[in-house]
């Protein structure tokens, strides 16, 4: 599957402006997707996590958080969330976190991220 | 007797004991001329002025006739104490009386005729002896005396020359001190220069203390790091010596486990050593010149690993087979991905370095300066993050080869993977050690 170097996936705007809470729109966010990438457009961090999944023939969806008025809320509830900074790049897979680049980098090479991806249809054989 | 008086200072202390009025020498006194005995002048008197000969003032004091009986008393005393003088012939045992006498006798005869000769001491010597041979009549023991002298002599000269070595080894010293001093203004200097210029030192801000700290963080981790080898090569020679002599499956376990349990630790070490010391990390000079040439990201390629071992892993099952497969494909995946974050960073540094503020308009604008190095600061930050992924996948591969494999197999595993990198050590020392031409 052939990456786009200009969008990664698909960016969906979000058109409600319901003052609602940061964890939550995050939660809602990542439900709706197979794969969810929150990330930060100066992350080189977070560049590397794309390239992966991407190099893995996966479509993530990308919310960059500075590009979102309400990011830096978000950003705040994923570093509570996460317990640790930064906050990005973290990733959700059919609607479970399954954390930052260690956590991924350490499921892939265990052997249990390729199975997660084809659970959530993200991933065909 | 002026003359005496003169003829002692110009002389060193070296010449005054051979060209002694008194005695003349070793060679030159000539048992021939010897005089009698009873008119023997004190002569002892002028090995004791050679024992002072380091005192050049009381020698030439004691040359002035006033105060010669005084120098006579006074060497009685000390010539009563020393061993080699005290022999019978020396008159001084004599009576003090008599060799008092004497010398009255010869300073009114003898030296008075001398007084002439006396500001050359060449001349002083012939003339002495042309002198003595005339008036005062000197016993002496020519062996004792010649060997006392001797050994007194030899001391001085010893003296001189320790002195001399002293006093040249403290010019040294005061110069190289004086140029270190010069080279400390000179660094200074240059400091200030650098400091006028804007350039932004990250050790400035904590004086030298910034760079010594890293200095002495690359230090430890070398050390540390060389201490693991050691260790690890131990290990691992237990290893192979119970793989060939065909050690049960449950010992070879535990020889396998505490080679594992101590790759834990050089990746401990590494995590310390990159918060410490990034650059020094990925630089790889930690390492050896081979082993550095074919690195990435701060270590051995992980996606290295299953290539290296090759088919040595045969025979595997076909679960085995189909882990090993995955293990090299998402080894080389993750490899890829953290490669390509890091060119991205390359590429944002390049951005923020080679931004407009730097260009021809804006030299002086140093907030925007500031700002720019501020970004570039935090994007060299994540650097530390990229060798510490990198340091997990490195572990991570390591441990599920290690999962996926068989005792028997990992421990070959183990060996072969051992034995690549001692290989490449060894290849490092042939090449730096090949002859040139």
């Amino acid at each position: 599957m052939h990456c786009q170097t200009g969008s990664w996936g698909s960016y969906v705007p979000t058109t409600r402006t319901t003052v609602g809470d940061p964890l939550e729109r995050i939660e809602r966010l990542a439900s709706e997707n197979a794969v969810v990438i929150f990330s930060i457009s100066s992350c080189c961090m977070c560049h590397a996590i794309k390239r992966l999944f991407c190099g893995m023939g996966v479509n993530p969806t990308v919310y960059e958080l500075d590009q979102d008025p309400r990011g830096k809320d978000m950003e705040k509830a994923l570093m509570r969330l996460l317990g640790s900074s930064p906050a990005v790049p973290v990733v959700f897979i059919g609607g479970k976190l399954v954390g930052t680049m260690d956590r991924v980098m350490a499921s892939h090479i265990n052997g249990t991220l390729v199975p997660l991806l084809k659970q959530a249809g993200a991933l065909w054989l | 007797m002026q003359s005496f008086k003169a003829a002692a200072p110009h002389t060193t202390p070296d010449m005054f004991c051979h060209s002694s009025f008194f005695l003349r020498g070793d060679d030159d006194f000539n048992p021939a001329n010897a005089f009698h005995h009873d008119d023997s002048v004190d002569l002892s008197s002028s090995s004791i002025f050679s024992l002072k000969s380091s005192n050049v003032d009381v020698v030439g004091n004691s040359l002035h006739y006033d105060a010669f009986n005084t120098g006579i008393r006074a060497a009685e005393i000390v010539s009563s104490g020393t061993g080699c003088l005290d022999t019978g012939q020396f008159m001084y045992q004599k009576g003090t009386t008599l060799g008092n006498g004497h010398i009255e006798n010869w300073g009114d005869s003898g030296l008075a005729d001398n007084s002439q000769q006396t500001d050359t001491s060449t001349d002083v010597d012939t003339d002495d002896k042309n002198q003595l041979q005339h008036g005062a009549i000197i016993t002496v023991d020519q062996s004792k005396l010649k060997t006392g002298d001797q050994k007194t002599l030899r001391r001085l000269a010893q003296n001189r020359e320790a002195a001399r070595k002293s006093r040249l080894r403290k010019k040294a010293y005061v110069q190289q001190l004086e140029s270190s001093r010069l080279r400390l203004t000179q660094l200074e200097q240059e400091l200030q220069k650098a400091r006028q210029q804007g350039i932004f030192i990250a050790s400035g801000l904590s004086g030298g203390h910034g760079l010594s700290v890293s200095g002495n963080a690359a230090l430890a981790f070398d050390m540390d790091y060389a201490h693991w080898l050691n260790e690890h090569q131990r290990l691992i020679n237990d290893l192979r010596s119970g793989l060939n002599s065909h050690l049960g499956d449950s010992e070879l376990r535990i020889l396998v486990e505490s080679v594992m349990a101590h790759y834990d630790e050089v990746f401990k070490l590494k995590s310390i050593g990159v918060k410490a010391d990034a650059f020094h990390m990925l630089s790889g000079m930690w390492k050896t010149p081979a082993e550095r040439c074919f690195m990435r990201l701060g270590g051995f390629r992980s996606s290295e690993l299953l290539k290296i071992l090759g088919n040595h892993l045969e025979p595997l099952t076909d679960q085995q087979l189909m882990g090993i497969c995955n293990l090299q494909q998402s080894s080389q995946q993750a490899e890829d991905a953290l490669s390509q974050g890091m060119e991205a960073l390359q590429q944002a540094l390049v951005d923020t370095l080679s931004s407009a503020c730097l260009g021809p308009t804006a030299c002086g604008n140093v907030a925007d300066y500031m700002s720019q190095m501020a970004i570039a600061m935090s994007k060299l930050a994540t650097l530390e993050n990229f060798l510490h992924q990198a340091d997990l996948l490195r572990h991570q591969t390591l441990q599920q080869m290690h999962r996926i494999l068989t005792t028997r197999q990992a421990a070959r595993a183990l060996l072969v993977f051992s034995d690549y990198n001692s290989r490449l050590r060894a290849l490092s020392s042939l090449w730096l050690a090949r002859p040139r031409n």
